[in-house]
C-alpha cells in the first residue's frame, strides 16, 4: 500500500502525516506537491492539517481549487481512499467530496487540547479494526471545526451510518460540555457515501506514539491496512 | 466592469462572530441592538464585458469560489459597466 501526503502552501502537519504513515506504520509514503497533476499511483491520499493559503477566503477554499485536487477527486470517485485531517477535512468539504461545512468554533477561540472521540461505526475501511463505542483520546488544534450541514444532509448522514466519530466525555457519553467546538450532533468526523473518504477535525497522527501520550490514533491506519492488505 | 459582491451567511447558520459583535455593541451602551450578522464584500474590476453578460459572469465567480453555497448566500451589484 502506497501513501501520498499532499502538501499545500501553509500545510503544517504534512510531516506529522509522513511520520505517521512511513515511520510508525512502515508504509512507502511520498509527498505530493499541490501544483502537480499526478498522484503517482498512491493507494491512499492524506490531506494534512494546517492553514493552507493562510485560511484566506474560507478555510480550505483555495486549496480545494489547487491543481492536484482534480486528481484527488478523480481518485475518490474511483473508490480510492482519502483522509482529510483538520484543514484536510475543510478542504474535502470545500471540494464537495464530503457534505457540510466547518464553521468558526462556537467559543470563537482557537482550541488546542485533547478531546475524546467515540467510534460510531465499524462498517468502514477506516474503523473496521475498532469497536463501536470505543473512546479515543486525540488532540484538536483548530479555530474552525464547528461542523454544520442542513437538516436533510444530516438525515442522510445518520441514515447511511456515515458519522465516523463524535465528541464525547471521557466516559463515552454525549455531553455539550465535551462537544468543545459546538459541532452539530457533536460530529467530529464523517464518511463519503461509499465510505472511502474520511474527514475529521481531530489529529490521529498526533496520537500514535507512547512518547506523545496516546496511541489511540493508530487504529485508523490499522483498520485501513487490514481493509487493503487483508 | 466594476462589481461589488456581498457574501453573507444563510439564515439559520450560526454566526458566532456576529453574536460577539452584537454583544459588544450592547456593552457599549447601544442597547437597542437585537442582532448582528457579519458578512464580507469583494470589489472586482475586470476588462470590458458586455452589460447583459456581466452579472451572470460575476455570479459564476460566486458559485465557483467566492461563496460556499452550503452556508452562504451572495448578492451581485454591477457598479460600472
Amino acid at each position: 500500500m502506497k501513501v501520498g501526503v499532499v502538501v499545500f502552501p501553509g500545510s503544517n502537519c504534512d510531516h506529522d502525516a509522513l511520520e505517521w504513515s512511513s515511520r510508525l506504520l512502515g508504509l512507502p509514503t511520498e509527498e505530493i506537491w499541490y501544483q502537480d497533476r499526478d498522484l503517482r499511483g498512491v493507494d491512499l491520499v492524506i490531506l494534512p492539517g494546517g492553514f493552507s493559503y493562510g485560511d484566506y477566503l474560507r478555510c480550505g477554499a483555495m486549496a480545494a481549487r489547487a491543481p492536484i485536487m482534480d486528481e484527488v477527486v478523480a481518485h475518490a470517485r474511483r473508490g480510492g481512499l482519502v483522509i482529510g485531517i483538520c484543514n484536510g477535512f475543510q478542504v474535502l468539504c470545500e471540494v464537495g467530496l464530503l457534505p457540510g461545512a466547518l464553521l468558526r468554533n462556537r467559543s470563537l477561540t482557537f482550541l488546542c487540547q485533547d478531546v475524546y472521540l467515540r467510534v460510531e461505526t465499524t462498517s468502514s475501511p477506516w474503523t473496521s479494526a475498532m469497536r463501536v463505542g470505543e473512546v479515543l483520546r486525540v488532540p484538536i488544534a483548530h479555530g474552525d471545526g464547528n461542523y454544520y450541514c442542513d437538516p436533510e444532509t444530516l438525515g442522510r448522514l445518520l441514515g447511511e451510518d456515515r458519522v465516523a466519530f463524535r465528541y464525547v466525555s471521557p466516559g463515552g457519553t454525549l455531553d455539550p460540555e465535551w462537544n468543545v467546538n459546538g459541532s452539530l450532533e457533536a460530529i467530529a468526523g464523517i464518511f463519503s457515501e461509499k465510505k472511502n473518504v474520511l474527514g475529521m477535525m481531530p489529529h490521529p497522527e498526533r496520537a500514535s506514539e507512547d512518547m506523545v501520550g496516546s496511541t489511540d490514533g493508530l487504529g485508523i491506519f490499522k483498520s485501513v491496512m487490514g481493509a487493503l492488505c487483508g | 466592469m466594476k462589481a461589488r459582491v456581498h457574501v453573507f451567511l444563510k439564515e439559520g447558520v450560526l454566526d458566532p462572530q456576529g453574536k460577539a459583535v452584537a454583544s459588544a455593541l450592547k456593552t457599549l451602551g447601544f442597547e437597542e441592538v437585537d442582532s448582528v450578522r457579519q458578512g464580507k464584500f469583494f470589489d472586482i474590476e475586470t476588462g470590458p464585458l458586455p452589460a447583459r453578460e456581466a452579472e451572470e459572469r460575476v455570479k459564476e465567480y460566486c458559485k465557483k469560489l467566492l461563496a460556499n453555497p452550503i452556508i452562504e448566500n451572495f448578492r451581485v451589484e454591477i457598479m460600472e459597466p
